[in-house]
């Protein structure tokens, strides 16, 4: 299962962090600094893999943000790796060639996004397809 | 229009925090945007609140407290349009969590948007649900979630499952009503509801017993048959990721097989075809199909066994740790952990590869491997292993050392064949990151050393050069001040000599310079000082020489600010200048320190009884095993006089680390002093044989009341321990115990009859003052023992009182004295003291008996100390 998951850039500023957990708000905010920490100063040689607490971090660095996941430790590593190539790719169709920027200003978009890639720490949708046009249809309703 | 008004779009406000240049001037803008938000509140502004909501949400992001917008939320939840109720629901997931009391409000909006007609609305309250339900939520809503899993749109359908999957969680009494549902949800095609479905099934069976044999029995061919569709299927572009169809459901399919055949043969039995065609099949060349490799060997390693399967499985992970993509070693090692349990042998075959990896750059695949040759070491592999991770331990990362350095240590303790052995390796590991060491790990080593008798001299010999490269580290400090204090003569003369080591010349006052290094550094910590001050206290005896210098050092801290310190300066000051002659009696070395007692304290627990350690069965002369059951017996036992260390309760390791209990001393006080927990040592130590409430007695009547107590104490114990020794017939000097309660006084010469050959008898010690006689018997059935009676003759005419003689002999020889028939000596030989001395020679046959001696005694109220040394033994003692 998903505990939470961080976007941030390398500056360590957060542009979205969905927890599955339930944790202090001072609690949510070390936890980013730790994240943040553990995986700004990795070589990209070396694995995507950290071990944080006790759980473990698999994170994926896109240009300068890093996508952070904090899965059990008995989750596969290498499959949320692969979920975090899948929503990234999501995003870049959605706002077609997605920067940083775009996430700061849509970051409720992102949001929404996400809760219909992931819901309660677990995978919902598998197709890129599916869930851009599910979005096209919610937007439709606003 | 005021740009900060309420009136400003969201886009526009993030446009403003983000053109701040200082942190100050963000604070400003946030602090006008709450107060319109918050005005906008007060007003119950309908128009901008969900505009208000997410600009409060942004404000959230960067880390301001924004709790007053919690029942805006609410609001908007409660709201009838589409955009309200999104930002509402987005609001409630990220300001609230399940424990919220405000939440418990929203309950009743969460149900009617289940039940809307818009199956918009009924994802948002699903997704809400899903992501931060409380116990009490799931309870309510439990049965429109159930309801929504028959929904006609998939995607409420796969909302819904995951949400069934936090009900669950929640309120395991809950899963029975999910059960059905869920196996109705494994037969869908559509991938997102399949998915849910199967993790849905997966934590039904994790919670309930009931649902994992009800899906085993009725679903494992389905499971199996979906697992054939996908890996078969043909290129499917919405769910292809480099060129696998979906391989989540693969991984999903996977784990829900692998609790499956979990303990079930047959549902393996059934799954073995298609983990083979996975296992064989999957491109290897991209993350994906890795992804699925390592998910299905899991699945092999799991279910129940079959052996071209594992094998399967083992070559996949052999290929893995072979791979250049450090993500694909990791899981490697990860797996090979697994594997470890199923087949050692294919895991051990790995172990050149896995060594590597702990030396890999990369902080998590070290770790992993650490943990795998952790795993891995075995008897006949743990001298090359320890050797590789103790060279790795110089090159090593600061913030690996620590992992490093435990887990060495534990190898090297959990599977040391040799004591030399051991001791070696964690010198080495001392040497290289002793700061890292734990204290129970130098703890222990020190017990082992004080167990090894032979290579006392060699270790200390090892830790003074160790000293002179590594004195930064403080733990290997700590040991070599302990065993220079303890073995410090063997340093200096070389004794115990092992063929292996080349012979260093070091002399008293070097072996002190370490000491006086030691503390005076000023990293060292209290521990260290303390310990140091106690090594100079015993080496104050050792080396007459230097005792001038060591006694300027310990003055030094009279004044120290640590009252430890300066008390144990005070002490042990006095003890060098006032009380000569019972120093080298409270210097003694230590006993051996028992093993089994330490472990148990190291445990937490005190052991009950004094536990007989093999050493202490194999040092009794008869080499009878000694009844366990009884540690009095133990306490009591005059022939071993290496009895394992009091069980005084204190955990304080300073306390025995003085070596209060004087092994001539120590069986005699056995009674009294095992029963004090008093952390007091120098009250110990100054009071030796008076009972712990006399607590200053003043220092002329010391000797004569410990002499008189050793005695009686004596007395006491030869009275009470025929009946608990009886069994044990042939232990030397307990012929009957009448004559025992004599043998003290008197000399017997009944005693050594019928005790097989005689010997000369051979003036030990001869001035013109003092004459000692020995007169030599062996035990009978035991040749390594003899036992020797001394006679002390006055030479002089004067009469000597406070007599006490002492002796010390090498480590192949154990010494006992008895004591002595008085401690007065008349003049002019008018009369004479006896005493027995036991000795045992463990190289009986090859070594002939040596011994110092020391003897001090008061003429005239002036202290004599005489010295010497005993080389003229018959030989074949």
């Amino acid at each position: 299962m998903i505990r939470f998951i961080l976007l941030q850039n390398r500056q360590g500023k957060t542009r979205l962090a969905k927890y599955y957990i339930p944790l202090e708000e001072s609690e949510k905010h070390k936890v980013e600094y730790e994240v943040h920490r553990l995986v700004v100063n990795r070589d990209p040689k070396f694995t995507n893999f950290v071990e944080f607490r006790t759980h473990k971090v698999i994170y994926r660095r896109y240009a300068g943000l890093f996508f952070s996941l904090c899965v059990d430790i008995t989750d596969n590593e290498l499959a949320y790796l692969e979920c975090i190539h899948l929503f990234v790719e999501i995003l870049d169709h959605f706002f077609s060639n997605v920067c940083e920027l775009d996430l700061v200003f849509n970051f409720h978009k992102v949001y929404l996004i996400l809760d219909e890639f992931i819901l309660a720490g677990e995978l919902q949708e598998t197709s890129k397809r599916a869930i851009i046009e599910r979005m096209g249809e919610l937007e439709k309703q606003e | 229009m005021n740009p900060f008004s309420s009136g400003t779009r969201l886009r526009d406000m993030i446009r403003a925090i983000r053109a701040c240049k200082t942190a100050a001037e963000e604070r400003a803008v946030v602090r006008k945007e709450c107060a319109a938000i918050r005005s906008a509140v007060s007003e119950n502004d309908n128009e901008y609140r969900h505009r208000n909501l997410a600009k409060l949400m942004f404000i959230h992001m960067l880390g301001y407290p924004t709790h007053f917008g919690q029942m805006e939320c609410l609001k908007l939840i409660a709201s009838a349009g589409f955009p309200e109720k999104r930002i509402g629901y987005l609001g409630l997931m990220l300001l609230l969590d399940e424990r919220q009391e405000v939440l418990m409000l929203v309950t009743n909006s969460l149900k009617q948007d289940l039940n809307h007609t818009n199956q918009y609305i009924v994802g948002l309250a699903l997704c809400a649900l899903g992501n931060i339900c409380s116990a009490e939520m799931a309870r309510d809503l439990a049965p429109e979630v159930e309801r929504l899993l028959q929904f006609r749109d998939p995607n409420i359908r796969k909302k819904a499952a995951l949400c069934s999957i936090r009900i669950i969680k929640k309120v395991p009494d809950l899963a029975e009503n999910f059960i059905n549902p869920a196996a109705g949800l494994l037969k869908e095609k559509h991938h997102g509801v399949l998915i849910t479905g199967l993790q849905l099934c997966i934590d039904l069976c994790t919670t309930s017993a009931e649902a994992l044999e009800y899906f085993r029995k009725k679903c494992t061919e389905a499971v199996v048959k979906s697992l054939k569709d996908v890996a078969n299927s043909p290129y499917a572009p919405e769910y292809d990721i480099s060129g696998i169809t979906d391989p989540f459901l693969h991984i999903r399919l996977l784990r829900f097989l692998r609790i499956l055949g979990h303990g079930d043969a047959d549902a393996s039995d059934c799954m073995n075809d298609i983990l083979a065609q996975v296992a064989t099949k999957t491109e290897s060349n991209k993350n994906a199909g890795n992804a699925i490799l390592y998910e299905c060997v899991e699945t092999i390693m799991s279910i129940e066994d079959n052996s071209g399967l594992r094998v399967l499985a083992i070559n996949i992970l052999g290929r893995f740790l072979s791979n250049r993509d450090n993500n694909i070693r990791y899981v490697a090692l990860n797996m090979l952990m697994r594997a470890i349990t199923v087949d050692t042998q294919a895991v051990q075959r790995h172990r050149a590869t896995i060594l590597e990896c702990v030396k890999d750059s990369d902080a998590s695949i070290r770790k992993r491997a650490l943990e795998l040759v952790y795993l891995l070491v075995n008897e006949s592999n743990v001298k090359s292993l320890t050797k590789e991770l103790i060279e790795y331990l110089e090159v090593s990362d600061q913030d690996f050392k620590g992992d490093l350095t435990a887990k060495t240590c534990s190898i090297v303790e959990k599977f040391s064949t040799d004591k030399i052995w051991y001791i070696d390796q964690m010198l080495k590991v001392l040497s290289e990151a002793g700061s890292f060491v734990k204290d129970e790990v130098w703890h222990a080593l020190i017990v082992v050393i004080s167990n090894a008798s032979n290579l006392h001299g060699y270790t200390v010999r090892s830790l003074y050069k160790a000293v002179q490269t590594s004195g930064d580290q403080e733990s290997l400090v700590r040991v070599a001040v302990w065993c220079i204090g303890e073995y410090g003569e063997m340093l200096v003369n070389n004794a115990g000599m092992l063929g292996i080591e080349e012979p260093i010349t070091v002399t008293e006052s070097d072996a002190v310079d370490v000491i006086e290094i030691a503390i005076k550094r000023h990293i060292s910590d209290l521990t260290t000082q303390a310990m140091c001050l106690i090594a100079l206290l015993k080496l104050s005896c050792r080396f007459p020489v230097c005792s001038e210098r060591i006694k300027d050092i310990i003055v030094q801290y009279k004044g120290s600010l640590v009252l430890e310190l300066q008390q144990r300066s005070i002490e042990f000051n006095s003890v060098i200048q006032k009380h000569q002659n019972i120093r080298s009696l409270l210097v003694e070395k230590m006993p051996v320190l028992d093993e089994a007692t330490y472990s148990g304290r190291r445990a937490g627990s005190l052991p009950a009884t004094v536990s007989t350690s093999n050493g202490a069965a194999i040092n009794l002369p008869n080499g009878v095993a000694k009844p366990s059951a009884a540690p009095l017996v133990d306490l009591l036992d005059l022939s071993s006089d290496d009895a394992p260390v009091p069980s005084s309760s204190g955990g304080d390791f300073l306390q025995d680390l003085l070596g209060v209990d004087l092994a001539p001393a120590s069986s005699q006080l056995g009674t009294s002093q095992t029963q004090k927990s008093g952390t007091d040592v120098l009250l110990d130590l100054l009071s030796i044989g008076t009972p712990p409430a006399q607590s200053s007695p003043s220092t002329s009547d010391i000797l004569s009341s410990s002499l008189d107590n050793k005695i009686s104490v004596n007395t006491l114990q030869r009275l009470s321990s025929p009946s608990a020794l009886s069994g044990q017939a042939s232990l030397p000097a307990v012929g009957s115990p009448v004559m025992d309660l004599l043998d003290g006084f008197a000399p017997n010469p009944a005693m050594h009859e019928d005790n097989g050959p005689a010997y000369p008898s051979i003036v030990a010690f001869e001035t013109n003052s003092l004459k000692i006689i020995f007169n030599f018997s062996k035990a009978p059935g035991n040749p390594q023992t003899t036992i020797i009676q001394a006679t002390f003759t006055n030479k002089s005419p004067n009469v000597y009182t406070d007599f006490i003689f002492q002796a010390a002999v090498p480590k192949f020889l154990q010494l006992h004295l008895d004591p002595a028939s008085g401690n007065t000596l008349a003049a002019s030989g008018d009369g004479s003291i006896t005493q027995d001395l036991r000795v045992t020679n463990s190289q009986h046959g090859k070594k002939s008996l040596v011994m110092r001696t020391r003897i001090s005694y008061k003429v005239n109220n002036k202290e004599v100390l005489e010295e010497g040394q005993i080389n003229n033994f018959p030989r074949g003692l």
